[in-house]
């Protein structure tokens, strides 16, 4: 298989793992899901670090991101799918 | 088959197998480091403990604060243990405590004789323990005596995708076969804590888990809390690797407890486990060094510790294998590295494969290879302390 650029846990998933470095906006990314190996593309429209996230579908104020099939908080910014997820429009939903 | 593997090991005392031999010089408390140290420059073998605290602790502080003592001490990497305090009250209850263990040890303390009395008694004391352990041959002992505890540090992402489930796929082979694990973090369950609730082996275990849990959450984080946390949970390093929330940081810590086996208790900070082999669960904090002197100072003799960002810590008693799954920390910071497992990102390694080169290095380390932690030096010391003294 070729080396993918983002992995995404589950299918359920709402974002995924940029697990290259350098990544450039405009990559048409190979994307993987390890749950069942299925996998898909997507261009992701920012500059994303390795580690940080992707969105794959688009995101609305108050929306629940989804990863490992689990909630891991609410959205704070809209979010276009193909951009980068981060503190800057995602936050916990605990303390 | 992975799990009946041997290993060249020392046999304590009391049957336990440990993977090092040091002969400890141990402080009651912060104002006898100096002639700790003293000693541990002095006779070669030997290695000084330093810490911050053991004055006018009270009530289940004081109680802690004993508990690491002993079971540092108790540690079958320890092969015996020079104990040295400012009075011989709470120096001979560590000293007792101990020799529980049948493993040689000895008390001094400085009141009434001043420093260098103590130093040079303390001394040759020391230097008997060290030739009567040091000839002390490795034997053959099953790998799945091993007592091995995990924790994670500097996490990002990759530590949830590769490093913490290789951690997991071990434990998945080994803990069957009759090893001791341990978890912890209490704190770093946030957002998780149902998943982990879900592996307890019983309703009882699951019920004393949800009370420890929910008893960090009220007693600590919320009674202390000034913001959100950001910042310290998680910290600067996991913000950097990419991690956003304490619910995405939680999900990726519990990959380490593997997808089979259950815990089969919860046990308090330090407390040694006592209901046989298998996975345990230990209310700790989640700052690296604090958890590991405490899963050290609970009798486990190996550590695992997955790392995304690279966190360097190491344990003065206790061995710590790194294991990271971040090309870029492979990159940039090898010669922190035990496992790389960043196979997994690229698709190149399976968890299968990389639980199995996890194991290979434990047998390793257990048969003397030194750490990276071990080789550069990091020796953390950290005791837990619950609130501020008398």
């Amino acid at each position: 298989m070729s080396v993918p650029h983002l992995l995404v846990h589950d299918p359920a998933d709402n974002v995924g793992v940029v697990v290259v470095e350098g990544l450039v906006a405009g990559t048409d990314m190979l994307c993987v899901v390890t749950h069942d190996n299925s996998d898909f593309r997507l261009v992701v429209s920012m500059d994303v670090p390795i580690g940080h996230k992707v969105a794959l579908a688009d995101l609305g104020v108050g929306d629940t991101v989804i990863k490992y099939g689990q909630d891991i908080g609410r959205i704070v910014a809209p979010v276009k799918r193909g951009e980068h997820v981060h503190v800057h429009n995602l936050k916990t939903k605990r303390w | 088959m992975s799990s009946n593997r041997k290993i060249l090991a020392y046999r304590r005392e009391n049957g336990r197998v440990g993977v090092r031999s040091y002969v400890a010089i141990l402080p009651v408390d912060d104002i006898s480091n100096a002639a700790c140290e003293a000693v541990a420059a002095h006779i070669q073998g030997t290695i000084a403990l330093p810490h911050a605290y053991g004055r006018l602790q009270f009530g289940e502080d004081l109680e802690l604060h004993f508990r690491t003592m002993i079971g540092t001490g108790a540690n079958p990497n320890v092969a015996a243990c020079i104990v040295i305090g400012i009075e011989p009250g709470w120096t001979k209850r560590i000293v007792d405590g101990i020799a529980a263990t049948g493993k040689p040890v000895a008390g001094f303390w400085i009141e009434g004789n001043g420093d260098i009395a103590t130093i040079a008694a303390a001394s040759r004391k020391a230097k008997e323990f060290v030739h009567q352990t040091s000839g002390q041959l490795r034997v053959e002992c099953d790998l799945s005596e091993l007592w091995i505890a995990a924790k994670c540090g500097e996490s990002d992402t990759t530590t949830g995708l590769a490093s913490c489930p290789t951690v997991g796929n071990m434990y998945d082979k080994l803990i069957p076969a009759g090893l001791y694990g341990c978890f912890g973090e209490t704190s770093e369950l946030t957002g998780a804590e149902h998943l982990a609730a879900a592996r307890a082996a019983t309703p009882a275990v699951r019920e004393k888990f949800m009370r420890t849990w929910k008893a960090y959450q009220d007693e600590v984080i919320e009674a202390h809390k000034t913001s959100d946390l950001s910042d310290s949970q998680p910290t600067k390093g996991n913000i950097a690797g990419g991690l956003t929330t304490i619910e995405e940081k939680a999900l990726g810590n519990l990959e380490k407890i593997g997808k089979k086996v259950s815990f089969i208790d919860v046990l308090q900070p330090a407390e040694a486990p006592a209901a046989g082999p298998g996975l345990y669960f230990m209310d700790t904090s989640s700052a690296a060094a604090e958890c590991c002197t405490l899963q050290a100072a609970a009798g486990y003799v190996l550590h695992i510790f997955p790392t995304g960002q690279g966190n360097v810590i190491g344990n003065p008693i206790m061995p710590v294998i790194k294991v990271t799954g971040n090309p870029r920390t492979v990159r940039l910071m090898s010669e922190h590295v035990d496992v790389d497992v960043s196979g997994i990102v690229r698709r190149a390694m399976t968890i299968d494969q990389a639980g199995d080169a996890l194991i290979d290095m434990i047998v390793h380390t257990a048969n003397g290879r030194l750490t990276a932690a071990e080789a550069l030096g990091h020796r953390e010391f950290v005791m837990t302390k619950l609130y501020r003294s008398a």
